[in-house]
């Protein structure tokens, strides 16, 4: 049983659902979102607080607040197809995808070409080696948020949290709002990772200690979690002997990053990158294998959803384009790299028409915070487009538009930096 | 206290020794009982090992170590086939960075040969890069074909399964207490459920051998524990890391910081040797973890530590006579199997033989004349062909409800790991016998499905379930009025 699908969407989060109503916009008649969880959504349907929406809607909405807007462009649409309950176990490079479901088996289905959207998942106590016991109690925050938001359950009542990132700000409030003692947030480095909203609203508004510069050194408790030992680190995050505390919790939840979600990408073979850990894309958001698109967090990580949308739209649209055969062939390649400052860059290369231009917008992280800076888009020597921005910080990032004029300019590779 | 059971043999102890001997003893016309006091099967020094099967070259000529080694490895090239154990028969490889190592690789490779290892060579350098391409500063290595690495949790609860096909029994949270004697002669098990009559007892209980020898009036010997910790690797990693299984050239204390890719291709690196004094110390300590990389960099310079999924420790039970502990005690009736460490998971099957052997023959006990040897034989999900696959979500819907993400494992898997005869009730004995949660992103998207599907299997209540032992609840009721009535 193997059907053609113009577009296959391979998870029903917001990067897929955006992409699946970009794809129709832009024409394509057979699509296909692929979902393993019952219900579309993705992360999005447990993190039941707002601050959702702003850009990509223009309005606040929660995570289900968002999924449900997103939900409402594509039904009834007669051209997207869904499938839940369904996970996809190998993308071949001719575009097969190899799915299974309890209700239809094993399906092979055929696209024209594919949309990775299957996310992120987060980084676990083994990827940062705490050290310690390995009692129960020890969750990832998202984890313990889709026990308490969609399951109905608390992962404990006394918590420490390791690592300032949005989810972990979040889940501080949460449980503070179940009624959880939340006995401080760690962060190893001297900044939060975290939105700065997020750390005024979630741990500032309740009390919560936020303790930069430290770090778990040992995790207490042989069947279930009794507390943990903590400590200053250095500049090389490097934990102080003599500034070990201990703090008494039943549970630790894990905030220490995400990590795109690579095994379909691997599995195709696509060229990586070894910051983002997502494949290489250019500003189609196609991947080095034609007809291969990637969009969201599988690319790279987000902090907000609305630039996940946007994206998507892209990677959507020219999925459609390049199904219907509509897309330019004979382009020349021009890599974007970062220097000075400029940790990533997403597209990682443009594909240009020879001669022309395209306009292109690029999603960067900085490697450190700093104050009044200038971001400078060059080709060579010469200067494509500068833009002062008042302060940039790791945690947030930075997007410009480079308009096609100024792209045309540009040699085999443009760098993107700052200077102060 | 109540008597619970009548029986001719209580093994005491589910790890990979006590389960061996249960199946052994089960060959015979005895009724018999395995004792273990926690939730679930090996879930001691089995669960937290180098899951290697050695050749045999180590252990000192003579000693039991070296007898029961290479009859143990012989012994699992049957066993595989019949139980449908996960081995890989890899070869090890001890590996030379000098000429000094080198020299070392003759005194093992002479004593390897005394003790009866078959297929022993010296490898040069161009030979070692032909199977480790990794290895660039290796010079040469002792090659031992017939060693492999297997997956223990699976083969113990495949003995036991086994045992229990054949008649014997195995009680789960149950703890030995002491022993009524009658003439100077076991007579009786007291345990945490009751008194349990027998003739026959054997020790097998790991990490806590000598204090049950104790409670029988056997002082002869003394336990203690010798911690070692490993970091396990994502399965990408294996390719910038080794295929089978290396040791540096031994010291006196160790084997060594080895690395090796499991049966389901993650590497591991591991592990030290810590003597400590707490028998409940599973505690990785930064100290621990800098050893075993600094150590493996020796081998490998660019170990991909960006690519560590967990990191944990085990105990190895270290005798006080230097040697396995096998047989017949001081106090009648009560039989060891104490001081099983490395090359314990090796040995299990032989040193369960000898066991049987004595007991059977103390009894005046005779062979059944229908063993069933042979277990039906499963095969996981992520293994199938897409045929097989298809052909067995037609069969039973959950197949195709793929629950274990980084693994592959499906919910069909999971339910037949919580119903088979040695069942999985906790978290951590649904991974150990299916692999959920086993992969990089260690059960953190599973856990909780696996949580729910036990409550559902089981029929209790989400909180009730445990992660690995009696106290390692996971979840809780929201509110209060609820959790009293649960």
């Amino acid at each position: 049983m193997e059907q053609l699908y113009d577009v296959i969407i391979i998870g029903g989060g917001p990067a897929g659902l955006s992409a699946a109503y970009s794809a129709w916009e832009n024409g394509a008649c057979k699509i296909l979102i692929i979902e393993r969880d019952r219900g579309l959504g993705g992360i999005l349907q447990q993190c039941i607080h707002n601050g959702f929406g702003l850009h990509y809607f223009k309005q606040e909405l929660t995570g289900p607040g968002y999924v449900q807007r997103c939900i409402e462009l594509i039904k009834n649409k007669s051209e997207i197809e869904v499938l839940v309950d369904t996970m996809v176990l190998e993308v071949l490079r001719d575009k097969t995808v190899i799915a299974v479901s309890s209700e239809k088996g094993l399906l092979y289905l055929q696209g024209k070409t594919i949309i990775l959207a299957m996310g992120c998942r987060e980084r676990t106590r083994g990827a940062i080696r705490i050290p310690g016991e390995r009692p129960a109690g020890v969750f990832t925050a998202g984890v313990a948020q889709r026990m308490v938001n969609m399951e109905g359950y608390l992962p404990g009542h006394k918590i420490v949290i390791l690592g300032s990132g949005d989810i972990g700000l979040i889940m501080a409030r949460r449980m503070s709002l179940e009624g959880c003692q939340v006995q401080a947030v760690l962060e190893i480095c001297p900044y939060s990772n975290g939105l700065t909203r997020n750390i005024v609203q979630c741990l500032n508004d309740y009390g919560i200690p936020l303790h930069l510069s430290h770090t778990i050194v040992k995790i207490h408790g042989e069947q279930r979690v009794t507390g943990v030992t903590v400590a200053k680190v250095d500049e090389k995050n490097v934990p102080i002997p003599g500034t070990e505390f201990d703090i008494e919790c039943d549970t630790l939840l894990l905030s220490v990053g995400l990590i795109p979600e690579n095994e379909l990408s691997n599995g195709l073979l696509l060229d990586m990158h070894s910051l983002t850990n997502g494949p290489i894309v250019d500003q189609h958001r196609q991947t080095s294998l034609p007809g291969i698109y990637a969009a969201g967090n599988v690319v790279h990580v987000h902090n907000l959803v609305d630039f996940v949308s946007e994206e998507a739209e892209i990677a959507g649209k020219f999925a459609a384009l390049d199904a219907k055969g509509i897309t330019e062939g004979n382009l020349r390649s021009v890599s974007v790299r970062p220097i000075d400052g400029i940790r990533t860059c997403v597209p990682q290369k443009l594909s240009l028409p020879k001669g022309g231009g395209e306009s292109a917008k690029l999603f960067m992280r900085v490697v450190v915070s700093q104050r009044k800076v200038r971001l400078e888009v060059k080709s060579g020597d010469d200067v494509l487009f500068n833009r002062m921005f008042p302060i940039v910080k790791p945690s947030e990032m930075v997007v410009v538009e480079i308009p096609a004029a100024k792209i045309a300019l540009s040699g085999s590779e443009i760098t993107v930096g700052l200077r102060q | 206290m109540e008597f619970i059971a009548s029986v001719d043999v209580v093994v005491i102890g589910g790890g990979i020794t006590g389960t061996a001997v249960l199946r052994e003893l089960s060959k015979y016309d005895l009724g018999c009982l395995l004792l273990e006091k926690e939730p679930d099967l090996a879930i001691g020094t089995t669960k937290a090992n180098s899951a290697i099967l050695h050749a045999g070259f180590d252990a000192p000529t003579g000693s039991l170590k070296a007898i029961t080694n290479v009859r143990g490895n012989k012994l699992y090239h049957e066993l595989e086939k019949e139980l449908g154990l996960d081995i890989k028969w890899t070869g090890s490889m001890v590996v030379a960075t000098n000429e000094e190592e080198m020299q070392s690789l003759q005194e093992l490779l002479q004593r390897g040969r005394a003790n009866g290892v078959e297929g022993l060579a010296i490898l040069t350098h161009d030979e070692v890069i032909l199977k480790e391409p990794n290895l660039k500063v290796v010079i040469g290595a002792l090659w031992a074909p017939t060693a492999g690495v297997c997956w223990p949790f699976g083969a113990a609860v495949a003995f036991a399964e086994c045992a229990i096909q054949n008649g014997a029994k195995v009680m789960c949270d149950c703890r030995v207490l002491g022993f009524i004697k009658e003439d100077g002669r076991i007579a009786a098990v007291e345990t945490s459920s009751g008194v349990i009559k027998t003739r026959y007892v054997v020790n097998a209980a790991g990490i806590y051998a000598d204090e049950i020898a104790r409670l029988a009036g056997d002082a002869s010997f003394t336990i203690s524990p010798r911690k070692g910790e490993y970091i396990l690797f994502d399965k990408t990693a294996c390719s910038n890391l080794v295929y089978g299984v290396v040791f540096p050239t031994p010291t006196k204390k160790s084997k060594g910081i080895l690395i090796c890719t499991t049966t389901h291709g993650n590497t591991f690196i591991g592990s030290n040797a810590q003597d400590i004094h707490e028998r409940e110390d599973l505690a990785v300590t930064a100290e621990g973890m800098n050893e075993i990389i600094a150590s493996a960099r020796k081998l490998i310079p660019n170990l991909p530590m960006g690519a560590a999924i967990t990191e944990f420790a085990g105990l190895r039970a270290v005798s006080s006579t230097g040697d396995f502990i096998i047989g017949a005690s001081g106090a009648e009736g009560f039989y060891n199997a104490a001081g099983m460490q490395s090359p314990g998971l090796t040995s299990a099957p032989a040193v369960a033989e000898i066991l049987a052997e004595a007991i059977a023959e103390d009894r005046g006990a005779v062979k059944k004349r229908y063993f069933k040897k042979d277990l039906p034989h499963k095969v996981s999900f992520c293994r199938m062909t897409r045929r097989e696959q298809a052909a067995a979500i037609e069969e039973n819907k959950l197949y195709g409800r793929v629950i274990c993400r980084c693994e592959t494992i499906t919910e069909a898997e999971i339910v037949e790991a919580i119903k088979r005869p040695c069942s999985a009730r906790t978290v951590d004995g649904v991974k150990r016998r299916t692999r959920a949660g086993m992969g990089r992103c260690q059960g953190g998207f599973c856990g909780p499905r696996v949580t729910q599907i036990i409550a559902r299997e089981l029929d209790i209540s989400i909180p009730e379930v445990l992660k690995e032992r009696a106290d390692s609840h996971l979840f809780y009721e929201k509110n209060q009025a609820d959790r009293e009535e649960a």
